[in-house]
């Protein structure tokens, strides 16, 4: 199943790498990984998406939780939680095409953030899975470029993940 | 009080106690080494060669359950002690090694005898630290005691460049003397909840097992251990790691289990309806193929490490904690229950243990005219009375130590189990020796292991350590040649071990004494003479029967049931 995890780590040099490391050498999936820093500067949060069998998914976060810089961490897929994540794509808009990507923007409440004779950069935030239904929507062969941040999160409610 | 980085060092070692850095010098850590040379506090061992540092610092970390040091240069300095460090990492020890860096403005640069040591280790580190500032130094080296002997300890890097060192810059020193980590709290003690739930089915066992580990040395659980078998009448069996933990003379005690374990260890692993593991954590070499593993047992697990729990095997009762504190609560609720175990059903069980027993697993033929390797193991036990604190390399001659030493204290039996060095006996030896002084301390090695750290027999003469040195020469590397003669139709592939020394002659010109003995009769006098000569390294140099094999043996991906007792008794 894909969970999506968060974790609070020391802001220090390495504790990315330390992340990494830990998925390479255990040979876990990492499906996608965000990180920066909170309002509070000697912390980051992290962001990671990840599949595996429960038994497995279990380990991730016992091992993630054993890492000396991981300060908490939460499996958001446990409860109600709220996912975005941010694409800018890069079309080529030129003719008739301009109209019509103009309006898939608009169905899809994104904007276009920058404009030349002949293309586009839309953006759009949202769950993952509409973001996949939009790149989908573009028609055939006007996509120049893709960048999608990977998913973020954070948990429905009151509650928050802080010290 | 202004300390320049490099007496900060020195001081901070000094106001943690520390007995003994081993160490080899080099340019990164020089303004380190002239530190040490203006104080005498901390004793510093030179070794000959940094991988002889890390593990003498863990076998004396091993021996006392204090952290042991070492302190190396950059670059080959430091990838020279990562064998030591992931040797330590494997077992759960205690060690921090102090490793030199380049300066901080050429950091990246590859600037002379620079290697990312930080990176190197990362993965065989408990933790690592970059030292970047002067002024975070006494800090960091106070977290890195704390991290490696807390909680499920282990090796804990810092690297430090030499420009933190610099003999011209002084700040004020102030070593903390408690640090609290936000991020890093280990679990003081198990979850009473947990605890009662595996009291009731300890209470409810009809064919329990008690299988413990190396935690319960780590964990000082020894004593607390010795009550809980008492008090239940339980049998008691041990991982490799764990091995005198419990008195193995003791008759609840079944021998080592895994894949050289007895026969009636692993017999009633496969039988048992109740495991209760303690400090051990379900290594591939103890429970063979996972779907034959205790099928049909409820499993209670106590862990300091989440992460060992339901790792391998799902477990039915987890409890986190550190085994000393979770043993006693353990042991208290039993007794506040008043209510015993099932007697009639554990003493039925106790009648299938006997019987299996009664296979005697671990016999071997002992009229032959060759020295055999057991029967050196049990005469060195003869000899020295079980009094012995033994180091051991990797091997066959491991595992008849394993099996034919009964050790009847923990911190006695010191190896290398999870990574499996060759070469770690000898230094290890050396910690150990340094740590007891006036204590009988032998490494058991084969001949293959011991030239590994060979250059350590220097060491040995410099300090005048007296080890005694067992070499079970069997001409070959009796572990893989015994797996070439089962799995690869006797295809000896270079596991002959070709052109060896002369050993009595080599530990001669390392100015130490060099004994051999061939024949079974010449042994026990040869140990005695050799352990007689208190106040010298004696290396003796036992000739072997080159084809002996170690038995019980459970091939890799079998089941405890499907045990190997020797080439003519096979089970079905
Ligand atoms: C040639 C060779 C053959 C081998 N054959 C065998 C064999 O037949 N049988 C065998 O058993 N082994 C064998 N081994 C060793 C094997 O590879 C493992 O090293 C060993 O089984 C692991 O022992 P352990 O489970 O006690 O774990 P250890 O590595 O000692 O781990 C200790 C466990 O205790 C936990 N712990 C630490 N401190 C505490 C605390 N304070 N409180 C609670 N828990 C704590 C840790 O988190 C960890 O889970 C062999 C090794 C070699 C090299
Ligand atoms: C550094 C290292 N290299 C290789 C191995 C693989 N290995 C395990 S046992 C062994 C042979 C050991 O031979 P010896 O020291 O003579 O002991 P014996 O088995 O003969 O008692 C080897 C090569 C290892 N464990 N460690
Ligand atoms: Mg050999």
């Amino acid at each position: 199943m894909r969970h999506i995890l968060s974790v609070l780590l020391e802001n220090e040099a390495g504790a990315l790498s330390r992340v990494a490391g830990l998925f390479s050498a255990r040979g876990y999936n990492i499906e996608s990984l965000t990180v920066a820093p909170t309002d509070d500067p000697s912390l980051s949060r992290m962001t990671l998406v990840t599949t595996g069998s429960e038994d497995i998914v279990e380990q991730i976060k016992k091992q993630l939780n054993k890492l000396i810089d991981t300060v908490k961490l939460l499996d958001l897929s446990e409860g109600p939680h709220i996912e975005r994540e941010m694409m800018m794509i890069k079309v080529r808009a030129v003719g008739e095409d301009r109209e019509e990507l103009k309006r898939l923007a608009d169905i899809f409440r994104a904007n276009i953030i920058d404009v030349t004779d002949t293309s586009y950069v839309v953006e759009l935030t949202g769950a993952s899975k509409k973001l996949d239904a939009f790149i989908k929507a573009v028609p055939e062969g006007l996509i120049v470029e893709v960048v999608r941040s990977g998913p973020t999160g954070i948990a429905r409610g009151e509650k928050g993940l802080t010290l | 009080m202004e300390l320049t980085g490099a007496e900060i060092v020195v001081q901070a070692l000094i106001d943690e106690g520390v007995e003994y850095v081993f160490g080899y010098p080099g340019g990164a850590v020089l303004h380190i080494y002239d530190a040490l040379f203006k104080q005498d506090r901390v004793k510093h061992i030179l070794v000959r060669h940094e991988q002889g540092a890390t593990h003498a610092a863990d076998g004396y970390a091993r021996a006392t359950g204090k952290c042991g040091v070492c302190l190396v240069t950059s670059g080959p300095g430091a990838t020279n002690a990562v064998t030591g460090i992931a040797t330590a990492y494997m077992d759960s020890i205690p060690v921090v090694i102090l490793t030199g860096q380049v300066p901080t403005p050429v950091i990246g640069s590859d600037a002379f005898q620079e290697v990312d040591t930080v990176g190197i280790t990362r993965p065989c580190v408990k933790h690592n630290f970059l030292v970047k500032e002067v002024n975070n130094l006494a800090e960091i080296i106070k977290k890195a005691f704390y991290i490696a002997t807390s909680g499920r300890p282990g090796p804990v890097v810092v690297d430090i460049p030499k420009d933190v060192t610099d003999p011209n810059r002084r700040i004020p020193y102030h070593y903390p003397r408690e640090i609290r980590m936000r991020s890093y709290n280990p679990v003081q003690k198990g979850h009473l909840g947990q605890i009662k739930k595996a009291v009731d089915a300890i209470l409810e066992a009809k064919r329990p097992v008690i299988y413990t580990g190396g935690g319960v040395i780590l964990g000082e659980g020894s004593e607390t251990l010795r009550e809980l078998v008492k008090l239940t009448g339980f049998p008691i069996t041990s991982t490799l790691m764990g091995l005198g933990a419990y008195p193995m003379t003791d008759a609840q005690f079944l021998g080592m289990l895994g894949m050289h374990g007895t026969y009636e260890a692993n017999m009633a692993m496969h039988e048992t309806d109740t495991l209760i593991a303690i400090g051990a954590r379900f290594d591939d070499r103890v429970t063979g193929k996972i779907e034959h593993f205790c099928p049909h047992a409820k499993i209670i697990h106590v862990d300091v490490d989440p992460s060992s729990i339901s790792k391998n095997v799902r477990v039915d009762i987890p409890i986190v904690g550190p085994v000393a504190s979770v043993l006693q609560d353990m042991v208290r609720l039993l007794r506040e229950q008043g209510r015993e175990a099932d007697r009639a059903a554990l003493a039925d069980w106790w009648t299938q243990i006997e019987q299996w027993r009664g296979m005697k697993c671990l016999a071997y033929d002992r009229t032959s005219d060759k020295i055999k390797p057991q029967y050196a193991v049990e005469t060195l036990y003869k000899v020295t009375g079980g009094e012995l604190y033994l180091t051991s390399d990797v091997g066959q001659h491991q595992m008849f130590a394993a099996q034919f030493y009964p050790f009847d204290k923990p911190r006695r039996w010191i190896n290398s189990g999870g990574l499996g060095t060759m070469g770690f006996g000898l230094p290890a030896a050396m910690g150990v020796q340094l740590a007891f002084p006036d204590a009988a301390v032998a490494c058991i090695s084969g001949e293959a292991s011991i030239l590994m750290c060979i250059q350590e027999m220097a060491t040995c003469k410099q300090y005048e350590l007296p080890i005694k040195v067992v070499l079970l020469n069997n001409g070959y590397m009796g572990m893989v040649r015994q797996w070439q003669e089962f799995f690869y139709e006797s295809r000896y592939s270079h596991s002959y071990v070709d052109a060896l020394p002369d050993f009595v002659k080599l530990a001669e010109s390392f100015g130490h004494v060099g004994m051999r003995v061939e024949r079974p009769g010449d042994l026990e006098g040869a140990m005695r003479e050799a352990f007689g000569m208190k106040d010298r390294f004696v290396f003796l140099d036992v000739i072997v029967d080159p084809t002996e094999n170690v038995y019980p043996m459970i091939a890799a991906g079998k089941g405890h049931h499907e045990m190997h007792l020797s080439p003519e008794r096979e089970l079905a």
